[in-house]
């Protein structure tokens, strides 16, 4: 079934009082990677946890093109931080597929081919709190895409990582997206950005600056602050 | 009235405060009797040597009768740390994934539950217990059971609320990954209780340290009745009772040996200090 597109309507996400994101108006079609850029504090988190459900919305709606449950079983969340369940690596990696009833024997031998897939191949019997930043990422995403998620969001999943592990995920990313999965993904990382987008969303003080094809952004945002945070000045 | 307490908490105060304070000066200013009357410092030394040898020959020559209680102890406390267990800790993971109307007072009175006296407990168990309360047809005063109901009373609130304490964190750390993947309650209790057993172990460590060592409501509920419901807390009751200081101490270091093993022998089986980081 159709899950795109996604239409945000008039969509706020409040906090105590303030705003954090919205109000946004917002369709996404179903294909290709989308980056959602932005200084930080402008809401890009609260924006993809809006989008993936997990932040309540006080105001507006999000509405799928197939029921909402139906949705919710097929998105998948990499995380800033990804949290590491007191386990083994595999272990780890095998919990999506577990909570949706595999049986132990076939859910070890998929984690065990997804580890293998990420690089973690040789660390499936480690506990995955002793793994290292950009081992702990990779974990993520393989537990984010062991089930075959049509959607996926991930939260700067390459910060604070160094050249090498970043182009490791990158790689794992383009490789998920050649096969159908549609990425949704923020990040700081301009370079990184201009690889991956298809298209981009610019936000600032939580509300959707801009939302353009990349070519176009890149080749010269419509707005004068999307402008400056291209350059690399600091907006505000 | 006021007066009368106002006098008492004062001499408790010094009591309590004043270490170089004699206990016998003030009893004997409130014309009291002194609980232990002709006995003098060397004797108490001598009585603790001779309990720790006692302790020892009686451990050497695995006698019957303390064989007899020890296993009765440890048998009731780890029925009720079992049982209490099985409560406490899915109503603990509960507590912590699910945000209920009455959660805060509900963990505030599991937290003051944890003081419980076990006086108290005893007492009421023993008047639901009786020929003539509710639960009298089962004939269950003055058995093992009457004892290990008692002290899955005692225990519950403490493993329940220790384990929240650490089970809270837990759900923390885990509360975003587990609403993203779309769990069930059910499997977040799994989870929680899965992931945190090392800190639950400890809970339970915590319970059944109350449990062995204590004392009032096993005595109230259990009645320390030879070779029936005699355990060693209620034996080194009765052993001080009668004076047998010696004995009384003995068996006080074989409580005190039980308890650190059965707490070493757990850690090991489970691997607590070798593996990761918790």
């Amino acid at each position: 079934m159709q899950m795109f597109p996604l239409e945000a309507k008039q969509a706020v996400v409040r906090r105590q009082g303030k705003v954090l994101v919205g109000p946004i108006d917002l369709t996404l079609q179903g294909q290709g990677v989308t980056i959602v850029i932005g200084p930080n504090g402008a809401g890009k988190t609260t924006l993809l946890k809006m989008l993936h459900g997990i932040a309540r919305m006080n105001a507006g709606s999000l509405t799928w093109a197939c029921p909402k449950d139906e949705a919710q079983k097929r998105q998948g969340f990499v995380f800033q931080a990804p949290v590491m369940m007191r386990r083994t690596v595999i272990e780890n990696i095998a919990y999506p597929l577990r909570l949706i009833g595999v049986t132990m024997a076939e859910a070890r031998q998929r984690a065990q081919d997804w580890a293998e897939r990420v690089g973690l191949g040789h660390t499936v019997k480690q506990q995955a709190t002793m793994l290292s930043g950009g081992e702990r990422q990779k974990l993520a995403l393989a537990r984010a895409l062991i089930r075959n998620p049509d959607v996926l969001f991930l939260d700067e999943p390459c910060a604070s990582l160094d050249g090498r592990a970043t182009r490791e995920i990158e790689e794992i990313l383009t490789t998920a997206a050649a096969d159908g999965t549609r990425l949704i993904m923020s990040t700081h990382n301009m370079g990184q950005a201009q690889r991956l987008a298809d298209e981009v969303i610019f936000v600032l003080h939580g509300r959707i600056h801009e939302f353009t094809p990349a070519s176009q952004f890149f080749a010269g945002a419509e707005t004068k602050q999307g402008r400056a945070f291209l350059r690399g000045d600091i907006v505000e | 009235m006021a007066n009368l307490s106002f006098w008492g908490g004062l001499v408790v105060f010094v009591y309590c405060y004043v270490p170089s304070c004699d206990l016998e000066a003030i009893t004997s200013v409130l014309g009291c009797r002194d609980p232990w009357p002709m006995r003098s410092k060397p004797e108490a030394m001598s009585d603790l040597w001779s309990g720790l040898t006692q302790a020892f020959w009686l451990l050497v020559t695995l006698d019957a009768d303390l064989v007899e209680i020890s296993l009765r102890s440890l048998r009731v406390t780890l029925t009720a740390l079992l049982i209490a267990s099985a409560i406490a800790l899915p109503f603990a993971a509960f507590l912590s994934v699910r945000r209920f109307r009455l959660r805060r007072i509900t963990i505030a009175v599991l937290n003051a539950l944890m003081g419980l006296p076990p006086v108290v407990v005893g007492l009421v168990v023993y008047v639901f217990l009786s020929r003539s309360g509710p639960f009298g047809v089962f004939g269950l005063l003055f058995t093992p059971t009457a004892m290990i109901i008692a002290q899955v009373i005692i225990i519950v609130p403490l493993i329940a609320s220790i384990a929240h304490q650490s089970l809270r964190e837990l759900w923390g750390d885990y509360h975003d990954l587990l609403i993203s993947m779309n769990t069930t309650q059910f499997q977040r209790i799994q989870a929680l209780l899965w992931d945190g057993r090392r800190a639950l172990l400890t809970a339970a460590l915590a319970g059944f340290g109350r449990a062995i060592g204590e004392v009032g409501a096993i005595m109230i509920v259990g009645g320390n009745i030879d070779h029936a419901t005699r355990v060693l807390t209620t034996a080194i009751a009765l052993e001080t009772g009668k004076g047998e200081f010696a004995l009384a101490l003995a068996l006080g270091f074989i409580l005190i040996a039980l308890a650190v093993t059965v707490n070493l022998l757990i850690h090991r089986l489970s691997h607590t200090e070798s593996e990761g980081r918790w």
